[in-house]
């Protein structure tokens, strides 16, 4: 809300002594937050000038320019010569005006923002040009698309009178942000209201205003639930070639708001100054009644921005015998619009229902300073009599008569009254309010206050312009306006003791910081994205991981959905940093992946008591499904080379070793097997599970997905339910039970059936007997030695007994038993 | 080795005359002496304290004379062989010493050269100051929240008394699962939690809520359509909007410094009455008269906009089951890109979701 400092000060009377920057200040304690305050910035010798004579010349390249004398008042003018009258010479670009007429003139030394320097004498075109003839735009002023230089009404000014008060520019401009809760301060009647309030001055309400009325203005046919309040009132005999005023141009302007005609700029100028968005028909377009009704679904009108706009069931119009002739609350039509043959004049001023406007501005994307106002909520008390100082100012300013009748269909809503305990704002607020402070707050906000002190009950009856106050806080939040925020004092709670990190929340921290000690760089994605993604990824049509959430407004088409894998945001990291010449690089993310539910719908439930268990439980069932991931992709030197030492690639199975790890640390342990998987190589994927469960994949990608993405050589990754391991991480690892008794290291070289994996080896030998402590696999040979269809696999197995030295039998019981498991898998021992 | 002889002269034995035993310990002494590398000290070991030395040969004869004369002889003998044994002991210890130096020499690097073979891994900021915050509530006694980034519209709006015509549910702010009649949302803000909190535990509740929040934003240097917050809810029996004053005052110090503080603004938030903007007193300049006009940080106003907060409007209460004639409490919440990107002079927030290492491997393991 822009305002004009000046109108503020003839509503209330601020001491001149308060600076602008002081009322700024003081109202953004009230709640009227200021964004900035606008001044011209124009400064220095603006003055009225006549023009005294005015003589082209054109110059070389065909431009014709005025050189002129100019009457600037006695005392700027240079003295008269035997060939010039006293005056100053100024060179002009401008061709709008004439010998005689009244113009604004930047003498030396004057400031204009706009141009961002100070006007000197300077010779231009053979001449030297005293100063500069302005226009609207050079000064700031209006909304620039007026061309040519500004040229006063004639007889409104005399040379040498101060242009920087005819002007308005040395006015300051607040331009308060208004929160949605104080639509009342869309105007200057509330914002007067709060400033004499916020000084503690006497308040005289703008629309405190006689309304004479006998009989019925324009008739009015209420059909809907919509419009609570509608009155008209009409002019007759209005000359529509009367200008606006200056001052009415100049206020409307400041406001934001541009000069069309002076019907229209009226009803603009009462708008803001008491909030009442009203509009102006030309009376011999309507035909019959005004009609307020809903929309029929398809209906069509032509608002006066000259758009086409279809409308539903849910759009309030207003209508005459042929048609819509606007939507109500938002934007009028063009057919009945107020032209330079407008004699007669049919003044609305409703009141809406607030939800119902504000749907339409959305539905229609169309934001006026109407819509903004009444879907705030406008004072309902207020249509009367804003209707007539919209008629007053009309007829003061464009002649004719105000006819004698009064419409008023439908009355207005009655708000409520709140009862309060007086101790409330103490006991919310943390200060002693007294009862007078409470009482003398909310009496200053304009509500009604009953106090009954032997109940200690204070009824409040809000005004009718605060649609905010509707329970006992909102009367809280009145008192602390007038108190001050800042004198709430500082005071520590005492909460109960807590319980720290839930188990969930310690694991998923200790699994970020384990990823990062594994030399992993931590990156956070976004997670949108579309078929393109999985495509690039290598997903086949049938892919359960293409099922995702849809979102019903994405920021991109390409993109609409929220990803399934945490390796597409990973992949595009990556060749983030590819690209930006980075050579060595291991990357994880831990993050949250969504999987629909489909045909689940959220029910929406009343906020007037607490939902049911089971309505609560309907809530969480309908949500999609979506567990925490975590992944890693590596790429480059695990280990990078330095003199004397060679570098070390990451292998598939460093990939492999992250979940591993990963689990130690969450003290589970996974296993693996062999899986295809896109987006991994078909021989390099493993499937990791926990107690026969899958929960993630890991190894080498396909190099084809790699190059897909721009990475050069190898690309390693993995990625894990981060929430399953979690959920199923012991509280107390393995027990650290172990024995000191000495070891017995045994090698054994079997030879096995190609498809025979080292795992299943492995876990045969390390099932075979007690005695077994650890099996390691440190040769895989596969040539000449064996035939075709088999490979040697080597293990070093440690034996150790639990509570004795291992005998010779001993050792030889294990080796048996480990080869007759062995063998049962097709090994042969070589 | 000669056979005893009772009438045998050791003096007329050469070898075992005194001047010759001198003279053969001299010898060896001087062999020692001149040895200047192990190798060369283990040959003199072989001529002169060797089994074929002259000392040992000498040493045989000894038998053959009388006793008396056998014992002077020993004697003799025995000292020298001892001062040659003697010597090589400690010559061996010096030149072992020099060789193993002259090795060590050889061995010499460039300790400048690359190092940094194994790959430092690192958190990214927002993780870190996510769990700095955690820390700071839990050490106040409070508890760390959390819930969906997917979540029920009814619990994002509805619960919180954002009603269906608040502008902030419009599309152009939310994002909306599809079908919209699912009545799903990415949650724009870590305030369901609060009533999932209200909803599933009993009063007194003190929680903290980091988490990841969404707008439809177009991604710029100053905008992202995700972003995280901090969100504070303690619900008790006789909490005023002092204590969450207090409970800020003590967040700012905890985060920013022991001078650190916070003050209020008036504002306006559906889920709060009465409702206040948080400025937080600007860590660069800390309103500092001589500094305040020039800091960059605050523009010149001396305090730097933090959040919103107030006091949990009673509806909100009453929606979630939390009965406000016996209850209130306070709710407050925070951007944490922001504090990061402010602290580290980041100009541009896509810098946090690029995935460049160059932005997070500065940060290590924390902040």
């Amino acid at each position: 809300m822009k305002v004009p400092v000046p109108w503020l000060r003839e509503l209330v009377a601020l001491p001149d002594a308060v600076t602008t920057e002081q009322l700024a200040d003081r109202l953004t304690e009230f709640d009227l937050k200021l964004e900035e305050i606008i001044g011209s910035g124009v400064s220095g010798p603006l003055t009225v000038g006549r023009v005294l004579s005015v003589q082209p010349e054109e110059q070389k390249n065909g431009k014709v320019i005025n050189w002129c004398r100019v009457d600037v008042g006695p005392e700027h003018n240079e003295p008269a010569t035997d060939e010039e009258p006293a005056g100053r010479g100024i060179v002009c670009g401008a061709h709008n005006f004439g010998v005689g007429d009244l113009v604004v003139v930047s003498l030396p030394g004057t400031f204009l923002p706009e141009l961002g320097f100070e006007i000197t004498a300077r010779k231009t075109y053979g001449h030297v040009s005293d100063g500069m003839i302005c226009s609207e735009a050079e000064l700031g002023l209006g909304s620039g698309d007026h061309s040519g230089i500004i040229v006063l009404p004639a007889d409104s000014a005399q040379p040498g009178d101060d242009a920087i008060a005819i002007l308005g520019l040395g006015d300051d401009v607040l331009d308060l942000e208004v929160n949605p809760d104080r639509a009342y301060a869309l105007s200057l009647r509330g914002v007067a209201r709060d400033t004499a309030l916020a000084f503690g001055l006497e308040f005289t309400d703008p629309a405190d205003r006689e309304v004479p009325a006998e009989g019925e203005a324009h008739p009015v046919r209420i059909e809907t639930d919509s419009c609570p309040l509608f009155v008209t009132r009409m002019v007759e005999g209005f000359d529509p070639s009367k200008p606006s005023p200056a001052w009415l141009v100049r206020r409307i302007e400041q406001a934001g708001m541009r000069s069309i005609s002076l019907a229209v700029d009226v009803s603009n100028y009462v708008m803001l100054e008491l909030g009442q968005p009203n509009h102006a028909y030309d009376a011999d377009t309507i035909q019959g009644a005004i009609g307020v009704r809903q929309a029929r679904e398809g209906e069509k009108i032509t608002t006066l921005d000259d758009q086409e706009r279809v409308l539903s069931e849910e759009d309030m119009l207003i209508v005459d015998d042929e048609g819509p002739i606007g939507i109500a609350g938002v934007m009028g039509g063009a057919r009945t619009e107020i032209s330079e043959t407008t004699t007669r004049i049919v003044i609305e001023a409703a009141y809406f229902d607030p939800p119902t406007i504000a749907r339409a501005s959305r539905r229609h994307k169309l934001v006026s300073e109407a819509s903004k106002r009444f879907e705030r909520g406008v004072d309902p008390q207020l249509a009367a009599r804003a209707a007539q100082r919209v008629a007053e100012l009309m007829v003061e300013h464009g002649g004719g008569t105000i006819l004698p009748g009064l419409t008023v269909a439908g009355e207005a809503p009655v708000r409520a009254n709140v009862t309060m305990r007086q101790a409330l704002p103490t006991k919310v607020l943390g200060i002693d309010v007294s009862v007078d402070t409470v009482i003398s707050a909310l009496t200053g906000n304009g509500i009604q206050v009953a106090h009954d002190a032997e109940t200690g009950n204070i009824v409040a009856t809000p005004p009718s312009w605060r649609f905010d106050i509707n329970d006992p806080y909102d009367l809280v939040e009145e008192v602390l306006r007038v108190v001050g925020y800042d004198r709430v004092p500082s005071v520590l709670p005492k909460a109960p003791g807590g319980r720290g990190l839930t188990r969930e929340q310690e694991l998923r921290r200790r699994t970020g910081i384990a990823l990062a000690s594994f030399g992993l760089t931590e990156v956070k994605s976004l997670p949108f994205v579309g078929e393109g993604d999985f495509d690039k990824l290598g997903l086949d049509a049938e892919d359960e991981r293409r099922d995702a959430v849809l979102l019903a407004n994405p920021l991109s088409s390409e993109q609409p959905a929220l990803t399934t894998t945490l390796m597409i945001g990973l992949l595009r990291s990556m060749s983030l940093n590819v690209s930006r010449g980075h050579d060595d690089i291991a990357l994880f993310e831990v993050a949250r992946v969504f999987t629909p539910k489909h045909g689940v719908e959220a029910p929406i439930y009343g906020v007037d008591k607490r939902p049911t268990e089971a309505e609560y439980a309907a809530l969480n069932e309908a949500l999609p499904i979506q567990p925490h991931h975590a992944a890693w992709i590596m790429l480059g030197h695990k280990v990078r080379p330095t003199i004397g030492a060679a570098g070390v690639d990451y292998l598939w199975s460093d990939a492999i070793a992250v979940a591993h790890d990963l689990a130690n640390v969450l003290n589970l342990e996974l296993t693996v097997r062999a899986a295809r998987l896109a987006p991994y190589h078909l021989g390099r994927c493993a499937e990791l599970l926990l107690d026969g469960q899958v929960v993630g994949h890991a190894g080498e990608l396909d190099p084809r997905i790699s190059q897909a993405h721009g990475l050069p050589g190898r690309v390693m990754a993995g990625e894990v339910d981060l929430d399953a391991l979690v959920a199923a991480a012991p509280i107390v690892g393995p027990k650290p039970n172990f024995s000191t008794f000495p070891v017995a290291k045994e090698d054994f070289a079997f030879v096995v059936p190609t498809e025979l994996t080292a795992g299943e080896l492995s876990d045969a030998i390390a099932g075979a007997h007690e005695f077994v402590e650890s099996v390691r696999l440190f040769d895989v040979y596969t040539g000449d030695q064996v035939t075709h269809d088999r490979k040697s696999l080597a293990y070093k197995v440690r034996l150790r007994a639990a509570d004795r030295t291992l005998s010779d039998k001993d050792i030889k019981t294990a080796r048996e038993a480990i080869l007759a498991h062995a063998e049962a898998l097709g090994a042969v021992l070589r | 080795m000669s056979a005893p002889n009772s009438d045998y002269d050791p003096v007329e034995v050469t070898p075992l005359n005194a001047a010759e035993v001198e003279r053969m310990r001299d010898e060896g002494l001087a062999a020692v002496a001149a040895a200047s590398t192990v190798a060369d000290l283990k040959q003199a070991r072989l001529d002169h304290a060797g089994d074929r030395s002259p000392l040992a040969l000498a040493n045989r004869e000894i038998g053959a004379l009388p006793p008396q004369a056998k014992k002077e002889a020993g004697q003799r003998v025995g000292q020298a062989r001892g001062a040659i044994n003697q010597a090589i002991a400690q010559r061996q210890i010096v030149l072992e010493a020099a060789e193993l130096e002259a090795t060590l020499k050889a061995e010499t690097v460039d300790v400048t050269i690359p190092t940094d073979r194994q790959p430092r891994g690192s958190r990214h900021p927002i993780t870190t100051i996510q769990d700095h915050v955690a820390d700071i509530f839990i050490a106040m006694g409070w508890e760390i929240g959390e819930g969906p980034e997917a979540e029920a519209e009814w619990l994002n709006f509805d619960a919180l008394n954002l009603g269906p015509d608040h502008p902030a549910r419009t599309m152009q702010d939310t994002f909306w699962l599809s079908p919209e009649r699912a009545a799903l949302v990415l949650r724009t803000h870590t305030s369901p939690v609060q009533a999932r909190t209200m909803l599933e535990r009993k009063p007194p509740i003190y929680i903290a809520v980091p988490g990841r929040v969404y707008r439809t934003d177009e991604a710029d240097a100053t905008h992202m359509p995700i972003f995280h917050q901090v969100e504070g809810l303690a619900i008790d029996e006789g909490l005023t909007m002092a204590h969450l004053k207090g409970t800020l005052d003590h967040f700012a110090q905890a985060v920013y410094g022991p001078g650190s503080t916070t003050r209020f603004r008036p504002s306006y938030f559906p889920f709060t009455e009465p409702s206040a903007e948080i400025d937080l007193l600007c860590y660069v300049c800390s309103n500092d008269p001589a500094e305040v006009a020039n800091c960059g940080t605050c523009r010149g106003e001396g305090w730097v906009e933090w959040g919103g907060c107030g006091v949990v409007n009673p509806r909100v209460l009453i929606a979630c089951g939390v009965d406000p004639e016996r209850y209130s409490g306070f709710a407050f919440g925070m951007g944490l890109d922001r504090t990061i990107t402010s602290r580290y002079d980041i100009a541009d927030l896509r810098d946090l979701w690029d995935g460049d290492i160059r932005f997070t491997e500065p940060f290590g393991l924390g902040l």
